[in-house]
């Protein structure tokens, strides 16, 4: 009866499924005659932006990334009270070798600062904030991997996540009161091609870079510390 | 470039049936980050960096180490 039933519903899906794409001509150049070559043609003016992916992320479809970064927000949040204990905890791995421990202090400030250089040119260079921050989380989990004692404050951590959402969210108001949406450019638009260019995407993309940066490395180090 | 997206696709495929065949799950990590990283590559000729960068940061990088964190804390055989 059951796989009756799933049957049925399976076929109800997918006959709408196939009415939806049979109304799409087969072999249409999409990229000539869709959005994306709006977006290709008048982005470069519209945003100020020389990476147009970063222009769709964070301009045209900013509001998305504010949505994007609140689901790993909670991610994060969901993780740490999962794994929440009330007395303070510590790694109980051992120490690394010394091969290791030193490789890791050559590139431990190496990956941050790639870290920060793609989200800071995610207007310029592909990258962005996620992409920046998940490259500064894996620097600090090499530093945990390999040393026993490092410590990151998880004040200071969350302060750095509360202050960039915060940013975020302070941006997007300004937008609201300078301009006429919320999230809307109000600032020059500058040179294309440098660094100082494309309004307030790279203030949002920054903003973003530390938030992910700050909570991947706060829920690294929280789930480490529960590894016997 | 014919020979690079050829070599690509097989070690993908490979490894991705790897992924599902192995009973230790350390291994079967170890090859979905296989995966990822041949995926990486290939965002990167189909020129999509932006996508190849996240892929090999979060995919390679973050993903393999939650799942081994996870596969410590739990058990390491398949059953």
């Amino acid at each position: 009866m059951r796989k009756a039933l799933a049957v049925i519903f399976l076929g109800i899906i997918g006959y709408y499924l196939l009415a939806v794409f049979f109304q799409i001509p087969f072999g249409i150049d999409r990229i000539i005659n869709g959005v994306a070559h709006k977006y290709l043609s008048d982005g470069v003016q519209k945003t100020g932006g020389v990476n147009i992916i970063t222009s769709i992320v964070v301009n045209y479809r900013g509001f998305d990334t504010l949505g994007e970064v609140t689901v790993l927000f909670l991610a994060a949040t969901g993780v740490g009270a999962l794994f929440f204990q009330k007395e303070p905890m510590h790694r109980s791995r051992q120490n690394a070798s010394i091969i290791v421990k030193t490789g890791a202090r050559i590139l431990f400030p190496l990956t941050i600062i790639l870290g920060a250089y793609v989200f800071i040119h995610g207007h310029l260079t592909p990258g962005g904030g996620f992409q920046g921050g998940s490259i500064i989380a894996s620097g600090f989990l090499l530093m945990f991997m390999s040393f026993r004692s490092y410590h990151v404050s998880h004040k200071v951590l969350s302060w750095i996540e509360s202050l960039a959402g915060l940013t975020f969210v302070t941006i997007g108001l300004l937008g609201l009161v300078y301009g006429w949406s919320f999230l809307q450019n109000f600032l020059p638009f500058g040179q294309p091609n440098a660094l100082f260019s494309a309004g307030v995407i790279p203030l949002i993309y920054i903003a973003v870079g530390f938030k992910v940066g700050s909570e991947l490395t706060a829920l690294l180090d929280t789930m480490l510390k529960t590894v016997k | 470039m014919e020979i690079i997206v050829i070599v690509a696709t097989i070690i993908l495929i490979i490894a991705a049936i790897l992924t599902i065949h192995y009973k230790d799950l350390v291994a079967a990590v170890v090859a979905s980050s296989v995966v990822s990283l041949i995926a990486s590559i290939y965002f990167y000729i189909l020129q999509a960096p932006d996508v190849a960068l996240t892929e090999a940061a979060i995919g390679v990088g973050l993903t393999t180490i939650i799942f081994m964190i996870t596969i410590r804390k739990t058990r390491r055989m398949e059953e």
